[in-house]
């Protein structure tokens, strides 16, 4: 698939993804700084709409997203504050959720490359820690997987023990 | 069996009744003490297998379901859920009609399945952001064609 979403791990704090679009850069960039759009595509799992975008797009301005699920109401909060934006190529900023799932604040870069009108994104979130990291990739997501690499390895070299 | 009484002495002293339940976990148990790795990434390293085992981590789900959004027939899928079970990553639930599959979290290679997941979502997150940028290109060549004919 020639637009195909890869996600990466090549650090233990950061998770990369990468994906190309077929539209000149300008416009992503538009599509990443422009509340109004924001709000048509950065939403999440089904369900959930964007009821708050404020982009304030200057070095030291700071966006708030909030995110609200159409079932029952529930809210889900975001900001932070942008420290470069190079237009149509780059934006750095902080990242916090307003429900602390995990400590610190993680930094978002953007990076944008155009080539005969297309466009490909490297997107970067780097948090504190391994795992804040895997912590906050999981949470969010209903049910999810409750178990690590450790216990895997644990389970495999206890010969003949039984796990529960 | 052999393997299950080896099992059952060195770990759990489960009830003749409750090893009948816990049997189907455990011969999932010897697969994996006796060709762990192996059985793990095998089923791992197929993405339909990883995609199925990322919709499960949200809720189990019947066969149909999961057939649902590869394009595949329910034969092919269930060869997949055959070698899921066989390496104690998924299993059947009780009910008579429906036999849903469940995640057994377990064995998981936690960084594979997540990322499958977080992959998804953002995908899905992309794939309007296509459709968007879509629009803004007719958007624009709109108001480019307005802009000469003045």
């Amino acid at each position: 698939m020639k637009n195909r979403l890869e996600v990466t791990t090549p650090t233990d704090r950061e998770i990369v993804m990468k994906r190309s679009f077929d539209a000149p850069r300008q416009l992503v960039f538009e599509a990443y700084t422009t509340p109004a759009l924001l709000q048509r595509w950065l939403l999440g799992p089904p369900g959930w709409s964007m009821v708050v975008c404020e982009v304030d797009l200057r070095v030291g301005g700071a966006y708030r997203y909030v995110w609200r699920h159409d079932s029952d109401g529930k809210q889900m909060g975001m900001g932070g504050v942008y420290s470069e934006i190079q237009a149509p190529e780059r934006i750095v900023s902080t990242e916090k959720f307003d429900d602390p799932w995990y400590r610190g604040e993680a930094v978002g870069t953007i990076v944008l490359t155009e080539e005969r009108g297309r466009t490909t994104l490297i997107q970067t979130v780097r948090y504190e820690s391994r795992e804040v990291r895997d912590g906050v990739a999981k949470s969010g997501m209903e049910g999810g997987v409750a178990t690590s690499y450790d216990r895997l390895e644990e389970m495999l070299s206890s010969k003949g023990a039984v796990t529960s | 069996m052999r393997g299950a009484q080896e099992l059952s002495r060195t770990g759990t002293r489960n009830s003749a009744a409750r090893l009948d339940n816990n049997t189907s976990r455990l011969y999932n148990h010897i697969v994996m003490f006796t060709d762990p790795l192996n059985a793990t990434f095998a089923a791992l390293a197929d993405p339909t297998r990883r995609a199925i085992l990322a919709r499960l981590a949200s809720g189990e789900a019947s066969v149909t379901e999961l057939a649902e959004p590869f394009d595949m027939s329910q034969p092919a899928i269930s060869k997949h859920l055959k070698v899921l079970e066989s390496a104690g990553l998924i299993s059947r639930g009780q009910e008579a009609q429906r036999r849903p599959r469940r995640l057994e979290p377990e064995p998981l290679a936690e960084a594979t399945l997540w990322l499958e997941q977080y992959r998804q979502l953002w995908e899905a997150n992309y794939q309007r952001l296509d459709a968007l940028l879509e629009e803004m290109k007719v958007a624009k060549k709109k108001k480019q064609r307005k802009g000469r004919s003045r």
